[in-house]
């Protein structure tokens, strides 16, 4: 029974590759042409950064929902929901209600006061040079983080998701010439959207691509309840017994804050880590530069609130969806089909897919179509996030740290432009390189670490710009740099880096920071650093503050 | 540099407006309270899972428990929240906004064309500086 899925027959296995990579080369192709008719509208800067401004409220909450669906979300909580159960709706949650920081205390205001980048807002009141370096820096740091993650899971899924064992070929290429050309394919074609077709180009591949996850997650949902005549209980009730855990896998502890009978300190730690995790989802989001930069895209602060009202009903909505496809794998999939294929889960909602398709679908052609389709949509969105956060640091490059720290505001609009697209280039290729070389290792910990350094750098000096008159450049730098370090440095002595069977360094030991989430130590060190760096400096700026409080609450003199 | 000055001092004359303290503190009593209010209401939620296990191991309905139900409310009171507030701002907050940053527009324009006229001056006399230098730098070319 469970080797019917994605293993058995090769006869569906090579129907489903040829049609998944049919229906990616229609993505790409499609999305390529958008790109290129957005490169004939892409005249100016704020074209090249921020899309023309002309974004629907609509549009951009659809495109913000596809930067933020990452194939973590989708791939990676529905695996995590249908190996551990109730814990991976943990994720879902605090990925949602994040949103709130976003829509009450950001939003707006860095519409209101920025141009194109978050360091906009942080350098508005600023000595230009020394803020807009961190912000930078700190903008990098996040980005390049998030896209090994990405491109590594492209790369790791790419095998699954076509079916190549070990010891097979796919068009001449073994399982890890394959994962290769996958990263460099996805790095080329990232690559290529953000230098040719910009803002503009990007928020259509996103929007495209949002517009497929939902439809996609959508038909699985109805599938997995009709299958169950739409009775919810009786859906966690057949996943709870084919898991074998019983109501422990409908209830908290299976894979976050787990408790060790007899192991006070390990079950402490456990639970810390879990708050952790907690607060670090929910305090990250509003600090991504991917997901700020999205901001700048519409012509005003109102059209950036209903874009943020778009995006929570759409994020809402998914994440509800992965209820469904988390439960439903494990109901109708089962663990241990799941973990044959991936041992962490990832496979999950495209074996559901191949199963719902067998069921529902007439048989085996019928389970290859959907399995093809759910890739497909996987692929896409891959390669639609990975775009997002290529265009959000090179702009940050461009626009922060060669025309206001090198050329000390002196660059030209067209020369920004231009150092905006090689930088994209460079970025885009330093994250190929440094994906292959990551390749082997495990690298699921660096979102959950892109997450921290956002909530722990960015977010602090955003609140304080927006909200704190005395706040002042010693403190922006101070709440920048202390928590970038400190989350990177807690990171790297954690277990997620060596010293456990998972770690990235499995056979080494360096660590003593017993949790693997920094969110709980750093995030409190950003604010705490921020406030010590702005007290001890006697710079404080009235007159900015007045104008950047006026202009961020009333619109006035916005781009 | 004098237009500088003056703009400046609309932004600060705003800032201790009457009107503008209004906007701040129906802004800041909505916003920073709410924000308190979920991350309380959320970090409960996490709290629970990991401490109060048997409390949400309580089945309700069949097999849903309370921690599923724990977990869809915190969906409902995103959804409601993000509704809630935007019909606040709509209400509370836009008009004010729409209202101040208008009388700026209005106020500053006159002084932003002023400056521009100003600006085009420094121009003109900036071009005549450059056609200046321009000449005397190739006149020693011209020579050779």
């Amino acid at each position: 029974m469970e080797s019917h899925f994605l293993l058995a027959a090769e006869g569906t296995t090579s129907t489903s590759r040829t049609l998944t990579i049919t229906l990616f080369l229609v993505f790409v192709a499609i999305t390529l042409a958008i790109t290129i008719w957005a490169s004939r509208q892409t005249k100016t800067a704020t074209d090249f950064y921020a899309g023309g401004r002309q974004f629907s409220g609509f549009q951009n909450g659809m495109a913000i929902g596809g930067d933020y669906m990452s194939a973590a979300s989708f791939l990676g909580i529905a695996g995590l929901i249908a190996l551990y159960g109730y814990d991976g709706f943990l994720y879902s949650i605090g990925f949602l209600v994040a949103w709130l920081v976003a829509l009450l205390l950001v939003a707006e205001f860095l519409r209101n006061s920025g141009r194109y980048t978050m360091a906009d807002v942080l350098a508005f009141r600023m000595r230009q040079r020394p803020v807009r370096t961190a912000a930078s820096v700190s903008t990098i740091v996040v980005s390049i983080f998030y896209l090994i993650a990405q491109m590594v899971g492209a790369g790791a899924l790419v095998s699954l998701l076509l079916g190549i064992k070990p010891g097979q070929t796919f068009l001449g290429m073994d399982a890890d010439t394959a994962k290769i050309a996958t990263i460099i394919l996805v790095g080329a074609l990232m690559i290529v959207y953000v230098v040719v077709g910009g803002m503009k180009g990007t928020t259509y591949v996103q929007i495209v691509k949002a517009f497929l996850l939902m439809s996609g997650a959508l038909v699985m949902t109805l599938l997995v309840l009709a299958h169950y005549k739409f009775n919810l209980s009786s859906l966690l009730g057949d996943a709870a017994q084919q898991s074998g855990k019983g109501t422990a896998f409908l209830e908290p502890g299976l894979r976050y804050g787990v408790e060790t009978a007899g192991d006070a300190a390990k079950t402490f730690y456990s639970k810390m880590d879990l708050l952790s995790l907690g607060i670090a989802l929910v305090l990250g989001t509003a600090g991504l530069p991917h997901i700020l930069t999205r901001f700048y895209t519409v012509p005003t602060s109102r059209i950036a609130r209903k874009s943020v009202l778009w995006a929570i009903g759409i994020i809402g909505t998914f994440y509800l969806f992965t209820l469904a496809l988390g439960f439903g794998a494990a109901a109708l999939v089962g663990g241990k089909a799941i973990t044959a294929q991936d041992k962490a889960g990832n496979t999950a909602a495209p074996q559901l897919a191949q199963k719902l398709g067998i069921d529902y679908f007439g048989g085996d052609t019928g389970g290859a179509v959907l399995l093809a389709i759910i890739a497909a949509v996987a692929f896409a969105t891959i390669l639609a996030v990975v775009a997002g956060l290529t265009l959000a640091s090179s702009s940050s490059v461009a626009h922060d740290f060669y025309a206001s720290v090198i050329k000390r505001g002196q660059a030209g609009e067209r020369d920004e432009v231009r150092v905006a697209r090689i930088s994209a280039f460079v970025i885009g290729a330093i994250a190929i390189v440094l994906s292959i070389f990551a390749q082997s290792l495990n690298v699921a910990f660096l979102v959950a670490l892109a997450f921290a350094v956002a909530a722990s750098a960015n977010l602090p000096a955003i609140l304080y710009s927006l909200f704190w008159k005395r706040f002042n450049t010693s403190g922006a730098l101070w709440s920048i740099y202390g928590g970038l370090i400190s989350a990177v440095f807690l990171v790297f002595f954690s277990p997620v880096v060596s010293g456990s069977p998972t770690a990235m360094f499995p056979d080494s030991d360096w660590h003593w920071f017993p949790l693997s989430n920094p969110g709980i130590i750093s995030i409190p060190i950003g604010f705490l650093c921020g406030w010590i760096g702005t007290v001890i400096s006697k710079e404080s700026d009235a007159d900015k503050y007045a104008e950047l409080e006026v202009r961020s609450l009333t619109g006035h003199g916005a781009h | 540099m004098t237009t500088e000055t003056t703009s400046t001092d609309r932004y600060l004359e705003v800032q201790r407006s009457e009107e503008f303290a209004g906007l701040r503190r129906k802004l800041r009593n909505f916003v920073f309270p709410m924000t308190i209010a979920f991350f309380v209401w959320y970090a409960l939620y996490v709290l629970l899972s990991a401490y109060a296990r048997g409390f949400m191991s309580v089945k309700l309905v069949g097999n849903i428990n309370v921690a599923l139900l724990f977990g869809l409310l915190q969906f409902v009171t995103t959804f409601l929240i993000a509704w809630y507030y935007s019909r606040y701002a709509a209400r509370e907050l836009d008009p004010t906004a729409d209202k101040i940053g208008g009388e700026l527009d209005d106020a500053l324009a006159g002084r932003i064309r002023d400056r521009e006229a100003a600006a085009g001056a420094d121009r003109e006399a900036t071009a005549t500086t450059a056609t200046t230098t321009e000449s005397t730098t190739t006149d020693p070319e011209a020579a050779k």
